[in-house]
C-alpha cells in the first residue's frame, strides 16, 4: 500500500526506479513462495518417498484447486481494503444445492448446475455488497454476520439430510475426479479461473481501479473511480468464486451436508496473505494468492505424510498467517524508508 | 448508565470525535449540541434496547410459556454466561477502535489446558489461575502484534483465532476431561444462597461492575476513549497509547481464558472445541449494545442490555417446538449486521430530510 502511495506521490523520474523497487520485491515474494514450495515437496518426499507418487500429487492438486478458486475471490475483496469472511458458508451452500438439484434430477446438464451455483454464490455476495457499500458497514461486521447466518440458513435447508455419491450422476462425480490429459479437471478449471481473474486485475481497467481503491481510497474519488460499484462487484465475484467452488467441492466429495466449508474462511484469507496480497489493501495478485493456497494446502498434506499430528494444521495456518502480516509490515516500513532515501538523494 | 458516554468522554475527545469521525454511526453522536431536540427524537440507543426488550416479554411467552419463569432465567443465563464475561473487556477493546475475534478460541485453549493439567494430577485450585496467566500472556500477543509492529487488530486475530484453537488441539486433541470434582462443578452450576440467580451471574455482576467502573469512573477509561476517538490526538496530548491498549488485549485474553474455565466446570467437560463461533454473539452483543465499530463510543451499561435481549431471543428460539433452533445463528448474524446498518441509514434518512428543511449553509462539514 505504502510503497503504491509513494509511486503514485511521486509521478517522475523516480516513479519508474520506484515502481521497479516495489515489483522487484513482490516478484521476491512470488520466489519465495515457489521456493519455499519446492524445498517441502524436496523435504517431505525424501522423509516420505510416497508422498510424490501419481495418486498424491492428484490429491494435492484437488484440494489446491478449490482453495485456489477462493483465493481468487478473496484477492479482489482484499486489495479492495475489505475482508470476505462468508466465503466457506457460501461454498457449504452452493455445495448442498448442487448435490440437492442433481439427486432429484440427474438429468440436469452440469454447466447449467455451475451457473446456477455461481448465481447463488453471487446472490450472496450481492447481499454482502450491498451492506458494505450502500450501507457503509464495515466489511468485518457484514461477512462475519453473514458468516453465520448463510451456514445456519445451510442448516435449515439441509435440515439434517446429507446428499450422498451414490445418488449423483457419474458424469458429475467425473467432474471431480477425472482428468484432462493426465492433468486433474479441477486443476484445469482453477487454472483457466487464476488466469483470468489474475489477468482482469493485472491489465483491465476495472483491476487496476481495485488496486486504486485499496491503495488510496480517497485519492480514488478524487481520480473519478466508482467506489462503491467496484467494491460491490469484488464481492459480487468473491461470491460467484466460492459459489463454483461450492459445486466442484460436490463434485469432489460426493458427499455433503450442511457443514461443508466449514472454517475455509481462515485457510483462504491465510493462503491469500501468505501469497503477497497485503490486507492492508492496494497490492498483491491472484498468482500469489494461488501459489499460497497451493502452499498451505502442500503443508497441510506434508503434516499427514509425515505423521505430524493432524492437530498442528489449524496452528500452522494462523501461525503463517500471522508471519506474513508481520513480513508485510516490515518490508513495508523497509520499502518506504528506502524510496524516500531515493527521493532525498534525487531531490538534494 | 446511559449517560456516562458523554459525561466521561473528555472535551478533547469529545472535539476529536466530532472533527475526525465522519463516518460515525449514531446519529445523536455527531448532531452538535444545539440540536437537543433532534437528539431527543432519534433517543438514545439504550432507550431502544430497553424497548426491544420490553417488546420480547410477551412475544416470547406466546412461543413458551416456560419463557417467562425463574427456571428459564436461569438455564438462560448460565447458557448465556460465558458469551457475558467476554463481552465485557471486548466492549473496552472496541471503544478503543480495535477488534479482537479470537476470545472464542482463547476459551477453547483455556478449557484445553485446564483439562491437561487437571490429567497431569494438579489441583484445581492452582490450575484456574495458570488458565487465566495463559490466556492474558494470548491476548499479550495480540496486544504486541498491534502496537509493536503496527498490524491491523483484525487480521492478527483472526491469525489467532486459527493459532489458539490449533493450539488447543495441539495441547489435547480429541480427547476431553469429565472428571472434575463435584465441589467446584457445583459451584459453577449452582445457584447463588438460595436464589435463582446462578453463581456465575453472581459473577459476570462483580466483573460488570469493575468495568464498567475502569470504563466510565477512571482516568484509564477516559483514555480509551480518546483513543477510539482519535488516536493520533490521543497521542500527542501524551497517553501512552500502546501500553492502554496491550492492557485492554490483557484484559480481553484473561476474561476469556475465566471463561473457559467457567464453561469447563458448569458443563463438567474440558476440551478443545469448546466454544467454537462464540466470537460472532461475543462481537454481536458488543454492537448491538451501541458501542461504535469505529471507536469512541459505547457504555457498558448498553452492552449489559444487549446481553440481556440476546440472550432472551436465544432462549425463547430455544424453548420454541416449531421454529428450528438454526435460526439462532441467521438471527443473531443478522442483528450484528443491522446494528451497525441501522444508525447508519436512520443518519442517511435524517441527514437527507435536515438538507431539504434548513439552509444549504449549515451543513458545510467542518
Amino acid at each position: 500500500m505504502s510503497a503504491v502511495d509513494a509511486t503514485a506521490a511521486d509521478p517522475t523520474a523516480t516513479g519508474g526506479e520506484a515502481r521497479r523497487l516495489t515489483e522487484w520485491v513482490f516478484r521476491v515474494r512470488e520466489l519465495g513462495i515457489v521456493g519455499a514450495f519446492v524445498l517441502l515437496m524436496v523435504f517431505t518426499a525424501v522423509m516420505e518417498p510416497r508422498f510424490v507418487n501419481a495418486d498424491s500429487l492428484r490429491n494435492l492438486a484437488l484440494n489446491a484447486a478449490i482453495f485456489a478458486i477462493l483465493a481468487a475471490g478473496q484477492t479482489l475483496v482484499i486489495i479492495t481494503r475489505n475482508v470476505d469472511l462468508s466465503v466457506g458458508s457460501v461454498l457449504g451452500l452452493a455445495a448442498f444445492m448442487a448435490g440437492d438439484l442433481l439427486s432429484a434430477h440427474p438429468g440436469l446438464a452440469i454447466p447449467a448446475v455451475i451457473v446456477l451455483g455461481m448465481a447463488l454464490g453471487a446472490a450472496c455476495g450481492a447481499l454482502n455488497g450491498v451492506l458494505v457499500t450502500f450501507g457503509q458497514v464495515p466489511a468485518l461486521v457484514v461477512t462475519l454476520g453473514t458468516l453465520y447466518a448463510f451456514r445456519g440458513v445451510a442448516f435449515l435447508w439441509t435440515d439434517g439430510r446429507q446428499v450422498n455419491a451414490e445418488t449423483l450422476p457419474d458424469a458429475f462425480l467425473n467432474l471431480g475426479t477425472g482428468s484432462i490429459l493426465g492433468v486433474p479437471t479441477l486443476a484445469v478449471i482453477a487454472l483457466v479461473v487464476v488466469v483470468v481473474v489474475g489477468q482482469a486485475l493485472r491489465d483491465f481497467r476495472v483491476g487496476r481501479e481495485l488496486y486504486a481503491i485499496g491503495s488510496n481510497p480517497e485519492g480514488a474519488r478524487l481520480a473519478g473511480v466508482r467506489s462503491g460499484r467496484r467494491v460491490f462487484w469484488a464481492f459480487v465475484a468473491s461470491g460467484a468464486l466460492a459459489g463454483l467452488a461450492g459445486v466442484l467441492f460436490t463434485a469432489r466429495f460426493g458427499t455433503v451436508d450442511a457443514t461443508a466449508g466449514s472454517g475455509y474462511e481462515l485457510t483462504v484469507i491465510s493462503a491469500t496473505v501468505v501469497g503477497g496480497v497485503a490486507i492492508f489493501g492496494g497490492t498483491g495478485s491472484v498468482y500469489g494468492a494461488a501459489l499460497g493456497a497451493l502452499l498451505l494446502n502442500t503443508i497441510t498434506s506434508s503434516l499427514i505424510v509425515l505423521k505430524v499430528d493432524a492437530f498442528w494444521q489449524q496452528a500452522a495456518i494462523g501461525a503463517l498467517l500471522l508471519l506474513a502480516i508481520a513480513f508485510d509490515r516490515l518490508v513495508g516500513l523497509r520499502l518506504d524508508a528506502a524510496l524516500r532515501r531515493r527521493s532525498a538523494l534525487r531531490a538534494g | 448508565m446511559p449517560a456516562e458516554a458523554e459525561s466521561v468522554t473528555t472535551p478533547a475527545a469529545d472535539d476529536a470525535a466530532a472533527a475526525g469521525r465522519s463516518a460515525d454511526t449514531t446519529p445523536d453522536a455527531d448532531a452538535p449540541r444545539s440540536r437537543e431536540g433532534l437528539r431527543a427524537i432519534a433517543g438514545r440507543w439504550e432507550t431502544l434496547l430497553v424497548a426491544l426488550f420490553i417488546v420480547l416479554l410477551p412475544i416470547g411467552q406466546a412461543i413458551s410459556p416456560e419463557f417467562l419463569t425463574s427456571d428459564s432465567f436461569t438455564t438462560g443465563s448460565l447458557d448465556f454466561s460465558e458469551i457475558a464475561l467476554m463481552a465485557l473487556p471486548l466492549t473496552l477493546v472496541v471503544v478503543a477502535a480495535e477488534i479482537d475475534l479470537s476470545v472464542a478460541s482463547v476459551l477453547g485453549l483455556s478449557s484445553a489446558l485446564m483439562a491437561t493439567l487437571w490429567n497431569g494430577g494438579l489441583p484445581l485450585e492452582l490450575i484456574m489461575p495458570l488458565c487465566i496467566v495463559a490466556g492474558g500472556l494470548c491476548g499479550a500477543f495480540n496486544g504486541l502484534l498491534v502496537t509493536r509492529l503496527g498490524l491491523p487488530s483484525l487480521a492478527v486475530t483472526i491469525g489467532t483465532l486459527a493459532l489458539f484453537r490449533g493450539l488447543a488441539f495441539v495441547v489435547i486433541g480429541d480427547d476431553s476431561v469429565t472428571d472434575f470434582p463435584a465441589v467446584w462443578t457445583d459451584r459453577a452450576f449452582g445457584n447463588f444462597a438460595g436464589t435463582a440467580v446462578p453463581n456465575v451471574i453472581v459473577l459476570f455482576a462483580v466483573l460488570a461492575v469493575l468495568f464498567a467502573v475502569l470504563l466510565h469512573f477512571t482516568p484509564f477509561g477516559r483514555s480509551v476513549f480518546a483513543i477510539g476517538a482519535n488516536e493520533e490526538a490521543a497521542f500527542y496530548s501524551g497517553l501512552r497509547v500502546k501500553r492502554i491498549k496491550l492492557t485492554l488485549f490483557v484484559l480481553s485474553g484473561a476474561v476469556a481464558a475465566l471463561a473457559g474455565v467457567v464453561i469447563s466446570l458448569r458443563n463438567s467437560t474440558a476440551a478443545a472445541n469448546v466454544g467454537v463461533g462464540f466470537e460472532l454473539t461475543v462481537v454481536t452483543a458488543v454492537l448491538l449494545g451501541g458501542v461504535s465499530i469505529f471507536g469512541g463510543r459505547g457504555t457498558i451499561g448498553g452492552v449489559i442490555l444487549a446481553l440481556l435481549l440476546l440472550g432472551g431471543i436465544q432462549k425463547a428460539l430455544l424453548l420454541s417446538e416449531s421454529i428450528s433452533s438454526y435460526w439462532i445463528q441467521i438471527v443473531t448474524g443478522t442483528l450484528l449486521v443491522s446494528s451497525v446498518l441501522g444508525p447508519n441509514l436512520v443518519r442517511r434518512v435524517s441527514d437527507a430530510r435536515r438538507r431539504h428543511s434548513t439552509q444549504p449553509t449549515q451543513e458545510v462539514s467542518p
